[in-house]
Order: C-alpha cells, then sequence, then structure tokens
C-alpha cells in the first residue's frame, strides 16, 4: 500500500536532502488551532507532522509536553477529536501524519477500529512510546492491514543484539531516541549520537530519525549530518505555551519552524 | 478445572494481564533486573545475606497475634492478626525494600529513587538506603506531602531528598510517573524501588517474591497454634503486596478463602473511590495490563480514599487475574467504615492500624460475624496507625461537628 511516510522519505533522498519533523500536541490551545498551525509548520518547511495524542500519565514526556497534554485535555480532546482533526488536515494537505501516543487511549477506542479509523482519516503511522518489541507484534500486524506503519523507537539504552531485532520489525522509518531521557529541551545534542545511528545503519535500509531534546537549529544542524530527519518537539510547543495570543500563532510557529529547519536547506 | 495461581510467564503475564509497556530506553534495565533477580533468587549466599536482614535489621519473624476481644465482639471466627506493623518502619514495605536494596548493590548501582503514597515506602526505601549506602530520593504527590507531612521529615531525617510532585492530580500515581522519568533519565546507574506488585515484568512477580515471607510465616504460625491452616484471609488492596505476600502461599489450598479490599472512598456509586475491580475496566497504564480507573477515552482518573496508600487508579496484574478466575474475592468498604475500623482495633485490641489495613479490619467485622466460632481468620495488619493519627483526628472532629 502507497504511504505517504515512504513517499516523503523517497523524495528526501532524491533530492538530497534532510528531513524535518515537527512535532504539536493535538488539541493545543484548541482543537480548532491544530489544522491551521499544521499549514503553517508545512509551508515554513516541515516535511512530516507528529501529532501528539494527550494522555494523562505522559511518563515519557518532560514538562513542556506533560502541560501541552493537559491543555489539550482540558478542552476535552480525546482520540476521537484527533482523528478528526486529521481529517480536516487532508482536505487540504498531503503532509505525513504520525500519530504520537500512549498505548491506553487507543486501547479504549478498540485497536482494530482505531486502525480502520485512522486510515480513513489519513494517519500514515503510529507511534506508541509504552509498546516495545515484545508487546507490539498484534498491534503493528493490525497496522500493517491498514498500511499505517508501526514506528519503532531505538534508544541509547539499547543494545546492538536488540537493535537488529528491533529494526528487523520496523517499518517506515526508525525513531532514534537521541538521549537516555524525556522529551523536552536540552543544551547539547549526546556525544555519543553518531555512533549509535551508524550501529542502526548497520542492520537497516530504513530512513533513521533523531529526535527528544533537538531544540536549536545547531542541534538539527548536527543531528541530520547523521541521520535522516529530525523531529524538534518541545522547542515548537513552548511558543504555544508562550502565546498569549491565538491567532498570531501560526506566524510564530512557522517562524521558529523556519528558523529551526533551515540548516537543513542551506548546505 | 481453574488454575488457583497465577504465576507469571516468560514475558511477565498473569493470564492476560502484566506484560511490559514502557519506553524502549527502560527495557534494557528491566530485562537486567529480570537477570539479575533470577540469580540473585538461586543464589544461597544472596538469600541468607536477605535472611539475615530480615531478621536482626527487620526484626522478623513478625508475630502472629490472637485477638481475643476482636474475636468475642465479632461473634464468628477466631480472629488472627499478622502484624506486620511491627516490623521494622512500621508495615510491610521493609520486605520488599530489604529485597530490592540488596539487589541494586549487586547491580552495582548507587542510586535508588521510590515512589510514595502514605510515605510509608518512602520511609522503608529512605531507611534502607541509609543502611547500604545508597543515595536515595523519593518522589511524593505534592497533596500527600500534605497528608503525610510528618514521614517527608522522617525520610529526610534519614538522609533522602523528597520531592513533592505537582503534576496531575499530585497523588501516587503521578509520584509514579515522576519516578519514571527520573529512571528514564538516570537509568544507567540508578534502580528503581517499586513499593508495590504493579508495573512492568518483572516487578510484580519481584515484589511478590519479596513479600511471600508474610504467607510463609503466617502459614508455619498458624499451624503452630491451631494445628490447620485457616478458613479465610482478608487483606486490604493498594497495588496489592501485602494481600499478595500473604495470599500467595494459600493459593493451593483450596479450603482457604481469600478477600481483598479496597478503597470504596465516598461509595463506588459516588465516583469518588480506589475500587479497580467494580469501579474500573483493563487497561494498560503504568507499565503493565491491569483492571485500572479510566474513562472512556482510556485517561486515567482520579482517585479518591481517606489513605493514601490506597489511592491509586492501578492494580497489580496477578490480582487481576485472581479476581478473573475468582480464587480471590475483591471487595470495598468506605472511608467511614475503615474510619470504624480504625478505633474497634484501638479500643479492643490496642493496636491501632494505618488506615489502609482499617480498610482489611471493617471488612472482616462485615463478614467474620457469619463465620462459625471453630473458623479460623487471620487479617494482615500491614502496618501502623501513627502516621495517620491526625487524619483521623480531624475526621473525627469533622464527624462530630456534622451531627
Ligand atoms: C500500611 C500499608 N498498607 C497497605 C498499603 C497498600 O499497598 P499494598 O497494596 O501494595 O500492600 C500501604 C501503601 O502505602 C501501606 O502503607
Amino acid at each position: 500500500m502507497k504511504n505517504r511516510i515512504d513517499e516523503r522519505f523517497a523524495r528526501l533522498a532524491r533530492e538530497g536532502r534532510k528531513g524535518f519533523i515537527a512535532y504539536l500536541t493535538a488539541g493545543d490551545p484548541s482543537p480548532a488551532a491544530t489544522a491551521p498551525l499544521v499549514d503553517a509548520i508545512e509551508a515554513a518547511g516541515a516535511d512530516i507532522v507528529e501529532l501528539g495524542v494527550p494522555f494523562s500519565d505522559p511518563l515519557a514526556d518532560g514538562v513542556v509536553n506533560q502541560r501541552s497534554a493537559e491543555r489539550a485535555l482540558r478542552r476535552g480532546v480525546n482520540l476521537a477529536t484527533v482523528l478528526e482533526i486529521v481529517r480536516r488536515i487532508r482536505t487540504r494537505s498531503e503532509i505525513p501524519i504520525v500519530l504520537f501516543t500512549y498505548l491506553n487511549p487507543v486501547v479504549a477506542y478498540g485497536f482494530e477500529r482505531f486502525a480502520a479509523h485512522a486510515q480513513r482519516a489519513g494517519v500514515d503511522g503510529v507511534l506508541a512510546l509504552d509498546l516495545p518489541l515484545e508487546e507490539a507484534g498484534r498491534y503493528r500486524r493490525i497496522l500493517d492491514a491498514r498500511g499505517i506503519r508501526s514506528i519503532a523507537l531505538i534508544a541509547p539504552t539499547t543494545p546492538p543484539e536488540r537493535v537488529r531485532r528491533i529494526a528487523r520489525h520496523a517499518r517506515g522509518f526508525i525513531y532514534y531516541v537521541s538521549r537516555t531521557g524525556v522529551t523536552g529541551e536540552q543544551r547539547q545534542i549526546a556525544f555519543d549520537l553518531a555512533r549509535h545511528v551508524r550501529t542502526i545503519r548497520q542492520v537497516t535500509t530504513l530512513p533513521i530519525a533523531v529526535g527528544f531534546g533537538i531544540s536549536t537549529p545547531a542541534h538539527v544542524k548536527e543531528a541530520s549530518r547523521i541521520a535522516d530527519a529530525v523531529v524538534v518537539g518541545s522547542a515548537i510547543v513552548k511558543e504555544i505555551e508562550r502565546c498569549r495570543r491565538p491567532a498570531a500563532l501560526p506566524a510564530i510557529l512557522g517562524r521558529r519552524v523556519r528558523q529551526l529547519s533551515a540548516p537543513l536547506r542551506s548546505r | 478445572m481453574k488454575k488457583r495461581t497465577c504465576s507469571p510467564d516468560r514475558r511477565g503475564y498473569f493470564g492476560a494481564y502484566g506484560g511490559r509497556f514502557v519506553p524502549e530506553t527502560l527495557v534494557p534495565a528491566l530485562q537486567q533486573l529480570q537477570r539479575e533477580f533470577t540469580r540473585a533468587r538461586g543464589d544461597p549466599r544472596f538469600r541468607a545475606e536477605l535472611r539475615a536482614m530480615l531478621r536482626d535489621y527487620a526484626g522478623r519473624p513478625t508475630p502472629l497475634t490472637f485477638a481475643p476481644r476482636l474475636t468475642e465482639a465479632f461473634g464468628g471466627a477466631r480472629v488472627y492478626l499478622k502484624r506486620e506493623d511491627l516490623a521494622f518502619t512500621g508495615a510491610h514495605k521493609i520486605n520488599n525494600c530489604l529485597g530490592q536494596g540488596l539487589l541494586a548493590k549487586r547491580m552495582g548501582k548507587r542510586r535508588v529513587i521510590a515512589e510514595t503514597g502514605a510515605g510509608q515506602h518512602g520511609v522503608a526505601t529512605a531507611t534502607v538506603a541509609a543502611r547500604l549506602g545508597l543515595q536515595c530520593r523519593v518522589y511524593m504527590g505534592e497533596e500527600d506531602t500534605r497528608r503525610q507531612a510528618l514521614n517527608v521529615f522522617r525520610m529526610e531525617l534519614l538522609g533522602a531528598t523528597v520531592v513533592p510532585v505537582t503534576s496531575g492530580s499530585r497523588t501516587l500515581k503521578d509520584a509514579i510517573d515522576e519516578a519514571m522519568r527520573d529512571w528514564v533519565t538516570n537509568v544507567r546507574n540508578t534502580h528503581f524501588v517499586l513499593g508495590t506488585v504493579a508495573g512492568p515484568h518483572p516487578y510484580p512477580l519481584m515484589v511478590r517474591e519479596f513479600q511471600r515471607v508474610i504467607g510463609r510465616e503466617t502459614r508455619r504460625q498458624v499451624l503452630n497454634s491451631e494445628g490447620r491452616l485457616p478458613d479465610c484471609l482478608i487483606a486490604c488492596v493498594g497495588g496489592g503486596s501485602n494481600a499478595i505476600g500473604l495470599f500467595y502461599d494459600f493459593l493451593g489450598d483450596p479450603a482457604v478463602r481469600m478477600y481483598g479490599v479496597e478503597a470504596g472512598g465516598l461509595g463506588v456509586r459516588s465516583g469518588r473511590h480506589a475500587a479497580r475491580f467494580s469501579g474500573g475496566r483493563p487497561g494498560v497504564f503504568q507499565g503493565s495490563m491491569s483492571y485500572v480507573i479510566q474513562d472512556s477515552d482510556g485517561q486515567i482518573r482520579t482517585t479518591h480514599s481517606i489513605s493514601a496508600g490506597l489511592d491509586y487508579a492501578g492494580v497489580g496484574p496477578e490480582h487481576s487475574c485472581l479476581y478473573e478466575s475468582g480464587r480471590v474475592r475483591y471487595d470495598s468498604v468506605t472511608d467511614r467504615e475503615a474510619l470504624e475500623g480504625f478505633l474497634l482495633l484501638s479500643s479492643l485490641e490496642g493496636i491501632s492500624p494505618a488506615l489502609e489495613t482499617a480498610h482489611a479490619i471493617a471488612y472482616a467485622a462485615r463478614i467474620v460475624p457469619r463465620m462459625k466460632k471453630n473458623q479460623i481468620v487471620v487479617i494482615n495488619i500491614s502496618g501502623r496507625g501513627d502516621k495517620d493519627v491526625e487524619i483521623v483526628r480531624s475526621a473525627l472532629r469533622r464527624r462530630t461537628g456534622a451531627r
């Protein structure tokens, strides 16, 4: 089945470019705001968008994303709302969309029902943070049947033999967690990033994205030297938290994404 | 025939419940923990060291105390109390902390972290950390640091750093989230001393094994004094560690009935409770598949109980398995009933139990009067009530005021 993630990475490879993946919590600051924000970041140069499904107990997230999820939950956002947001984005954009979620909201929705609805809405990939290799099998098969890529995480603590096994079952691209920790900004990116990414390269032909803690243009530049795509989350979400005038937000996020992704354009 | 026990399979499943639902970063640490725990369990030196610590440091075995006046008041079965309140630091939590502390040392981890609700597990972890020379940080919901201020000070006296958690509902579940975040960040030098039989594999199995000493001793003690097995066991269920600790060695004896008592809070119908089996449904929460109190969207709901240690949305996966197999019966009592239980045991036996434990007493008051006089019941006194005296005082004031 054709898939926008695959197509985007193929195009990036053809053009000799590195991808920029932007993360947003769906429904923050409001359900209606997300589609225009995605328009803005796409226009600013984002290649793929990751939409966070808000969860009450986001134990892999730092405070910026935690608060973002809390705001969305206060607005009554649930998985159905998130799929509705995806449908709205699809009325005007073909940007690849990955849902970034914890497992329980999806289990509560019904996993098969979710996969069917996600396919219809135009979701291209699902990354479940608390679903490691050993638990992922039956969920991956359900997503496979719908042509949705089940994105796997690899961490700095993952030993080489396990990297190989994760890579063998990976779909779409591999998400390398660039640091031992939760999401959030950081001052420096890990010194051993290149070595880890090389280890993954040896066992897969899939594209590799690097994320968690990438928060400045310098980080983007450094990470893109070795990865095929770079993910920025908290540095974007923080702008949403800071902004007091929702109407100005698309312009603000657009500017931020343009600034962060600049190193990927000028080579 | 239904399977009586639910011992987990290789992937940590008790029937349909359990597993390991955590971010990839933690998986290798959990695998290492599982390996080390399995090795330690088979290592006579580790076992001897733990046994010696339990005896010489924690004061085990704890007594099994006959309760004559409670027996008379109930007018049913003969009531025995398993006195975990007499274990060092005042609750069963020390059994698990000593085991995990020794394991942390064995794995070469110099730093331990823990979550705590009532503060009992935090105090026990801080104690063991001091004794073993480990650095210790305890996460506690801000709401609970207020409810249990004295225990916060105790932990600090023991050299631990207590971090008030201000995210989410500011109670035990948020403290566990925050401890997990710390662990994800510092996993290379840190061991997470989870205080109950919940969380990702191997915690439900490992904590059970460290708490089984309660049931093993009880079995020996009751055989000694009564010459036969008890008819009935009662324990409160937060995450479920004191309950499984007492129950486990009796699961193979079909004549022994077992009751797990959850926090009914203001009543299950009020929506303000922590009764996972009557008010929750299966879901994935904090590392495992188990019953959890959640809304229709799968968001974890805020729970309520007069006792911080039972005020938790999740429950250990083995209990979910035992619930569905019918081997253990789960029921709940309200805050108000628990308060009566506290007063009853205090006035009749001179033992003020923890408010968690008071739930088990209250449930006993409901079922023991219907039992026969020649039957035997054992109630797990999971902890002592000193920490709760202030809460009981203000609850009683409110009650008199309301009259
Ligand atoms: C005295 C006491 N009993 C019971 C509990 C509940 O935990 P569990 O169900 O794991 O025994 C606690 C937890 O803090 C406690 O302090």
